[in-house]
């Protein structure tokens, strides 16, 4: 019997055999051979995280917001004439009717000004009860609070990384003290030592010229704060998540070619968490705004004239019933700023926790 | 044999596990273990899961460090805890009851991590995630600074996938995107990229299925050939270990119970553990596999924190006599190399 295998000729059809008719097939064609053999290119974690990421409607949404709040509070400042502690004046002359004008409103001084072929920036804010632009103010107060959020927040991760990797790393007894260390810091009520502290701390730190002492005691005082407090959640963050990438197998091949600790953290432990890091990084921005925002509510915060939004919003609180509309103008930017980035955080969790992908 | 390469005296390692409240127990999971292996050999080391298998290969590479013992590769003592032994295998003790303590060793590994390395038993999880395959592989090379450019390591990287029969292509691509076959070669690749004299190969096969062992253990020998590697081939299957290895040795709740030639062990295995466990070994012809007679033990395996006194096997054993409850037997040498730790066979 020839039992040669021929392709394209049929063989004989068994009466009972379930045999498949290969005319109803067509032949490849040479395209269609070769778009068998692309493979779907290689994906990183972060490339794959990052398409995740831009597929979530409300991240995206919350990225929009605060890239336009981002370039607002870096652009207005250049364009908008006036300073944030600048009392408004015309021609050189202190203009005293310029206080509490509605948004878009000018002063007559300055209405006469504009008659006589001038022009006069509008107040889109309006202005304060000391004559200064109201949207200057909450542009920066918006700068200084963003900034309190980003740069607290890295304090954070730097101190809560290093001390919970390396309990967690090194484990044992060294985790146990460690790790009761920060249950005690844990057990302190929070809020209160951060309004003991910036009190202490504005009254100890007397700063005299230089970057520092134009940043406000208050401000670097808050840093220390955030430093010496809200460092303990991350630091547990760290810890566990290293103690269960630990027993992977990996670590210990690592350790059999003969790596040091510190390069088993830096290139296996730490890319390994890296997802949860960001995440927690990114939520914890927006609950520094809150407490800046909190502190200096009552008074705690930075130093007038420096506004924050969290003073701004104090400050509108006297003239609620004459004048809503300037506490509603830092209150909705502490609104926004904090939501899309709450949003911006869990639409990262999603897009990087790989328990949650669908 | 050939030149002895790794000798192994006396090794113990215990680990500490809490009994509530302070109370620390030893788990000795490797108790009182010797052997050796000579250049380009492998030693297979065969045992029923818990048995203290992966920790003999892990504590050979001072990934735990040995509670007591002595460890010698290529000549250089790697570590000793300097208890001394006579020629029968018993602890030489001083005047006090004491035993005598020698010079205690415990060299720095990291050049010797270049002669030994390990592959691991879980394709899965013993490749970082986060890695490319360049990166995994090149690692070893980062930490020995094996390579004095780019261009080196690169080319080294290259040469070691092709050694083992991955695609070139695939370097910049990362360890979920390949098979569980794959997997254990990049982690073969890795074991090899420091030119090693003897590997410790931890169930390199058991979490493959039949075709894909196959094919590994085949690269396995292939490799031994051309680079002269040594192996311990750590398994629980019979047949794979009797395939590839030269020596058998069989463990039994962390000590060595038998070892001989893998013919001789297969042919006339003289423990009553080694007999029930090439009884369960499956034949592939039911025929025959009717013919044979099961040995069935009976019983679980002791727990390692209670172990029986005696002779650890003596719970299961069907020739088990007082003497059994009392004296531990140590491996004694009936012939041909063949060592067995009993007092009845």
């Amino acid at each position: 019997m020839n039992t040669e295998y021929k392709p394209d000729v049929m063989p004989k059809k068994q009466i009972l055999s379930a045999q498949i008719d290969l005319k109803k097939f067509e032949k490849a064609s040479e395209e269609e051979k070769r778009q068998q053999d692309v493979m779907s290119a290689s994906t990183s974690f972060f490339r794959d995280g990052m398409k995740k990421l831009m597929k979530n409607p409300l991240a995206v949404a919350s990225i929009i917001v605060l890239v336009c709040i981002v370039l607002t509070i870096i652009i207005a400042p250049l364009v908008v004439p006036y300073g944030y502690e600048e009392m408004l004046s015309v021609n050189g002359k202190r203009d005293k009717g310029a206080k509490n004008l509605a948004p878009f409103e000018y002063s007559q001084a300055e209405q006469k000004y504009i008659e006589d072929g001038n022009y006069r920036f509008p107040h889109i804010f309006g202005t304060d009860e000391q004559c200064r632009d109201y949207f200057i103010r909450v542009v920066y107060g918006t700068r200084v609070s963003l900034i309190v959020g980003v740069f607290a927040s890295i304090i954070v991760l730097i101190i809560g990384m290093l001390y919970g990797s390396i309990s967690g790393y090194i484990g044992g007894r060294t985790d146990l003290i460690m790790m009761r260390i920060v249950d005690i810091i844990y057990s302190l009520p929070d809020m209160l030592i951060v309004i003991l502290l910036s009190v202490v701390l504005d009254q100890r730190l007397k700063l005299t010229g230089g970057l520092l002492a134009s940043i406000g005691t208050n401000m670097i005082s808050i840093f220390i704060v955030f430093g010496l407090l809200y460092w303990v959640s991350m630091a547990r963050l760290i810890r566990g998540q290293i103690l269960s990438i630990k027993e992977n197998e990996y670590i210990l091949a690592a350790r059999s070619i003969g790596a040091k600790p510190s390069r088993i953290i830096r290139k296996h432990i730490l890319p390994n968490c890296l997802s949860v890091i960001i995440i927690s990084t990114a939520l914890q921005v927006p609950s520094a705004i809150f407490t800046e925002s909190y502190l200096s509510f009552i008074g705690l915060g930075v130093r007038a004239p420096m506004p924050s939004l969290g003073s701004l919003a104090n400050a509108a609180r006297v003239g609620l019933q004459s004048y809503p509309y300037k506490l509603v103008f830092p209150a909705v930017m502490i609104c926004l700023i904090v939501l899309s980035l709450n949003l911006l955080g869990d639409g990262l969790r999603d897009a990087f926790d790989p328990k949650l992908k669908r | 044999m050939s030149k002895e390469l790794l000798k192994v005296e006396h090794l113990k390692q215990y680990f500490p596990v809490s009994a509530g409240f302070g109370k620390v127990m030893p788990l000795k999971a490797v108790d009182d273990v010797s052997f050796s292996i000579g250049e380009g050999e492998t030693l297979g080391l065969v045992g029923e899961s818990g048995c203290g298998k992966t920790t003999v290969g892990r504590t050979l590479l001072q990934l735990y460090t040995p509670t007591a013992g002595r460890i010698t590769f290529d000549g250089d003592v790697l570590f000793d805890s300097g208890e001394e032994y006579d020629g029968d295998g018993k602890l030489i003790l001083d005047a006090h009851g004491k035993p005598v303590q020698g010079k205690k060793v415990h060299v720095n590994m990291l050049p010797y991590r270049k002669k030994m390395q390990m592959v691991f038993q879980d394709p899965y999880s013993s490749l970082d995630p986060r890695m490319t395959i360049e990166d995994i592989i090149g690692e070893p090379l980062d930490v020995h600074h094996l390579y004095s450019n780019k261009k080196e390591r690169r080319e080294k990287i290259l040469e070691l996938m092709e050694l083992v029969g991955l695609n070139s292509e695939h370097a910049t691509r990362y360890a979920h995107e390949f098979s569980g076959g794959q997997r254990q070669r990049i982690g073969i690749a890795r074991a090899l990229a420091v030119d090693p004299k003897f590997i410790v190969c931890d169930e390199p096969v058991s979490a493959l299925d039949v075709s894909i062992q196959a094919q590994v253990i085949n690269m396995f020998e292939e490799l031994q050939e051309k680079l002269g590697v040594a192996y311990l081939f750590i398994a629980h299957d019979l047949l794979v270990v009797h395939h590839i290895s030269k020596r058998i040795a069989v463990m039994y709740l962390g000590r060595l119970v038998e070892i001989a030639d893998a013919d001789e062990l297969n042919e006339n295995p003289m423990h009553p553990y080694t007999q029930s466990l090439l009884s369960a070994v499956p034949v592939p012809d039911p025929r025959k596999a009717r013919e044979r007679q099961r040995i069935v033990l009976t019983g679980d395996v002791p727990s390692p924190l209670k172990m029986p006194t005696g002779c650890p096997f003596r719970t299961r054993c069907r020739y088990a006599t007082e003497q059994c409850a009392e004296q531990c037997p140590q491996l004694t040498d009936r012939g041909h190399g063949h060592h067995v730790a009993c007092w009845n066979k």
